[in-house]
């Protein structure tokens, strides 16, 4: 029988996945679901077609998560694929992000999201280049919580030498970027020790499996109540109705509550504008309510019609966000053509979108070694820079540390239309790589 | 004075699911031009119009409903359909495949009883009538491996393909809506929703669903081992033993290609009782996309929903 919650299971949990090619990745998640039972019969069936067809006879859990055609063709797992699954605790959002290189942007992806980030060590490889580049991006994306999945261990006889000897390496890691902690659990994947069952090879480790673990960490809210009141203006609301007695002269900002939490008669001011109102309603789908909480979608009413449109930002008085026409950002390059500094693209910054040039490249990140080298003729595919933007009208932002909705951005270029780069807001540098 | 206030109610995940859904909604309709939501009256369309109406509230739907009527409905669709349009007073525009058939907009391959495949034609000429340039759709990642990998915004070729291999990254909740002449938007959002959260949606909004969801007596006969419908479309072949079953449908295609699971479920409580036992996912009760291991990813590159 599948282990299902019932409808008041409240948790949510959204974690990625990366490793490289060899560190058995899909096969882990292959174990996942078919030990904690979210896979169902037709799916286990078609795994058995598979490996008659394929795999001589062997049931292959990667070919779970290969879910492409082009995928199944190379042998690789090409782009970001998410998998759903629950548990009575917990439900699971998982962003499977592959570990080659050159798809470090789907790692970036995968891991925008995530609340919490697992990262696959080869035991007998230990950390290496590839390892410590996952590390790095979890941390420069600010991914609340890290687990070190040491798969393979049955391949180094269960040592808990070995295991403590990656510990001490990861101990020894300069401590920048946030870096602070992980949680390491030994594991095989291929024969599920510590996946979803405690394995009887490692008496010696005292924290639960993978699964537990993920059903047991705090979730922790992306900006909580607790934060700056923020709200981005998606879309004005005006019902047209002129003949409705109460609609007739209806007029809501909507948008999805990027941190804090708001309630009727809250002061606010609106940016870039500053006119300063106060909230007389606060309606959701369901009626109007007394208070709402980030990530909450909304439609608010304020005590004065002021000139609010799609992409102004509503904020609490007392703790403005910074502004600046110069922002100093991160910037992790997604397309094949390279920046071009002194382009014009443009910045998609939550529902403000406005041109921008990117006025200088100061710097490389190197996610493996945590450091910053001196600036690249180009930034490429895949590679991480400090830059300088300049824009016409000043950006209002949280720096990314603080606000991952108000810090974080993407470029796209005007002539294709694609979406070039994933950005990040840091005002002064603060806990940046020397 | 304000009320006293209530202590915050932590939010479950259908509120986070709800609210991301929202959030992509509001996108849609700040910057699209002509959008259209796809309304076939099955259960994820009927969640995703119930969270439209959320969204905007307490304006009326801003976009009109679309609906591709293959001919080969089971009638109570097409009834549900009409009504849940007329309730809301939101615009219905139907495009028939047999009208695309006669306008030689959609052939048929000779002796092509199935109407799946032309239905995509009938949809980009829909798309190419009335110049939509986004088209919403309750499709969900966890319905099919190649839809894993959907985005919440797809982007769509002039010929109405989706290629894999040209998507854009999605980061954070930042969706690029930026479009070439010919080019439009497909938007799922509820990408992240599972089929248990669907019901349970259901539940907790008290929405109404077609009949065939809920537990019916039906002539039924065993074709590749699946129950199907007896109907004068699907007439019983020779040999073929018709047995009179209590059936209902977990997810609802064409007449000729929806797989019929036998259940005694007539609520919304014991569908969810059952889907928390169920051993099989929905998608294994539909015959077009058992054809192959890739046959939703092939559809999908051709324009299908």
């Amino acid at each position: 029988m599948t282990a299902q919650p019932d409808s008041t299971a409240p948790e949510l949990l959204r974690f990625n996945t990366c490793g490289s090619v060899d560190d058995g990745k899909s096969t882990l998640i292959g174990r996942l679901l078919y030990d904690s039972k979210s896979l169902m019969e037709d799916q286990v069936a078609d795994l058995e077609h598979s490996a008659d067809l394929t795999g001589g006879g062997q049931v292959n859990l990667a070919n779970l998560t290969d879910g492409l055609r082009a995928e199944r063709e190379q042998g690789i797992t090409i782009d970001v694929a998410y998998r759903y699954f629950a548990t009575p605790r917990r439900r699971f959002i998982l962003a499977d992000t592959p570990g080659h290189r050159q798809y470090t942007r789907n790692m970036v992806t995968g891991a925008s999201t995530a609340q919490l980030s697992i990262v696959l060590v080869d035991a007998r490889h230990g950390l290496t280049e590839q390892t410590r580049r996952h590390m790095g991006i979890a941390a420069l994306l600010r991914v609340p919580h890290l687990v070190v999945a040491v798969n393979k261990m049955d391949l180094v006889d269960w040592s808990a030498a070995r295991f403590a000897e990656l510990q001490a390496e990861f101990a020894a890691l300069p401590a920048h970027l946030g870096l602070a902690g992980a949680t390491f659990i030994p594991l095989s994947a291929l024969l599920g020790d510590n996946v979803v069952t405690r394995s009887p090879h490692t008496p010696w480790h005292g924290g639960p499996p993978l699964l537990e673990h993920l059903e047991t960490v705090a979730v922790p809210a992306p900006a909580g109540p607790e934060d700056p009141f923020r709200l981005p203006v998606q879309w004005v609301n005006r019902p047209h109705l002129p003949t409705h007695p109460q609609l007739r002269d209806f007029r809501g900002v909507s948008g999805r509550l990027a941190g804090g939490r708001v309630r009727p008669g809250q002061e606010i001011q609106v940016l870039p504008g500053g006119q300063r109102s106060t909230v007389r309603e606060i309606w959701t789908g369901d009626g109007p309510v007394a208070e709402a909480d980030a990530p909450q979608s909304v439609t608010l009413v304020l005590a004065d019609d002021l000139d609010i449109g799609r992409g102004d930002l509503l904020v609490s008085p007392g703790s403005a966000p910074r502004s600046s026409a110069e922002p100093a950002a991160d910037l992790c390059w997604l397309h094949p053509t390279p920046l071009a500094v002194g382009k014009k693209y443009w910045l998609k910054h939550h529902a403000r979108t406005q041109p921008v040039i990117v006025s200088s490249l100061t710097g490389r990140l190197e996610p493996a070694t945590f450091t910053t080298e001196p600036a690249p003729a180009a930034l490429a595919m895949n590679d991480l820079g400090r830059v300088t933007l300049r824009t016409a009208q000043p950006v209002h932002y949280d720096d990314y540390a603080r606000n991952r909705t108000l810090g974080g951005f993407i470029l796209i270029d005007p002539a294709t239309h694609a979406t070039v780069a994933a950005g990040m807001f840091d005002g002064d540098g603060a806990g940046r790589p020397d | 004075m304000n009320p006293p206030l209530p202590p915050p109610r932590p939010l479950t995940h259908l509120d986070h699911l709800e609210s991301e859904a929202i959030h992509v909604l509001r996108e849609v309709a700040a910057e699209f031009a002509r959008p259209a939501l796809l309304f076939s009256a099955g259960k994820d369309s009927i969640c995703l119009l119930r969270v439209a109406q959320k969204a905007f509230h307490p304006s009326p739907l801003p976009l009109p409903l679309l609906n591709i009527d293959t001919g080969h409905h089971f009638p109570e669709l097409n009834e549900f359909r009409d009504r849940r349009a007329a309730e809301l007073g939101a615009r219905l525009i139907v495009r028939t495949v047999a009208d695309a058939i006669a306008r030689g907009v959609a052939v048929p391959a000779p002796g092509e009883v199935s109407r799946n495949r032309l239905q995509i034609p009938t949809l980009l000429a829909a798309i190419e009538e009335a110049q939509f340039d986004c088209l919403l759709g309750g499709a969900r990642r966890d319905e099919e491996k190649s839809r894993a990998k959907e985005r919440f915004f797809s982007l769509r070729d002039p010929f109405g393909q989706w290629d894999p291999k040209n998507q854009r990254p999605e980061i954070w909740d930042l969706y690029n809506p930026r479009l070439h002449p010919g080019e439009h938007m497909r938007v799922f959002p509820l990408s992240n929703w599972t089929e248990l959260d669907i019901w349970e949606y259901i539940q907790r909004e008290r929405l109404a669903v077609p009949s065939l969801y809920y537990s019916h007596r039906r002539a039924c006969v065993r074709r590749q081992g699946q129950w199907l419908a007896v109907t004068d479309l699907q007439p019983v072949r020779a040999g073929e033993e018709v047995r009179e079953l209590s059936v209902r449908v977990r997810t609802i295609g064409d007449i000729t290609s929806t797989g019929l699971i036998e259940s005694p479920a007539d609520s919304v409580a014991d569908i969810l009782a059952e889907l928390r036992l169920a051993r099989v996912t929905e998608r294994g009760s539909r015959a077009d996309d058992r054809a192959s291991a890739t046959a939703l990813e092939d559809r999908k590159r051709q324009g299908y929903f």
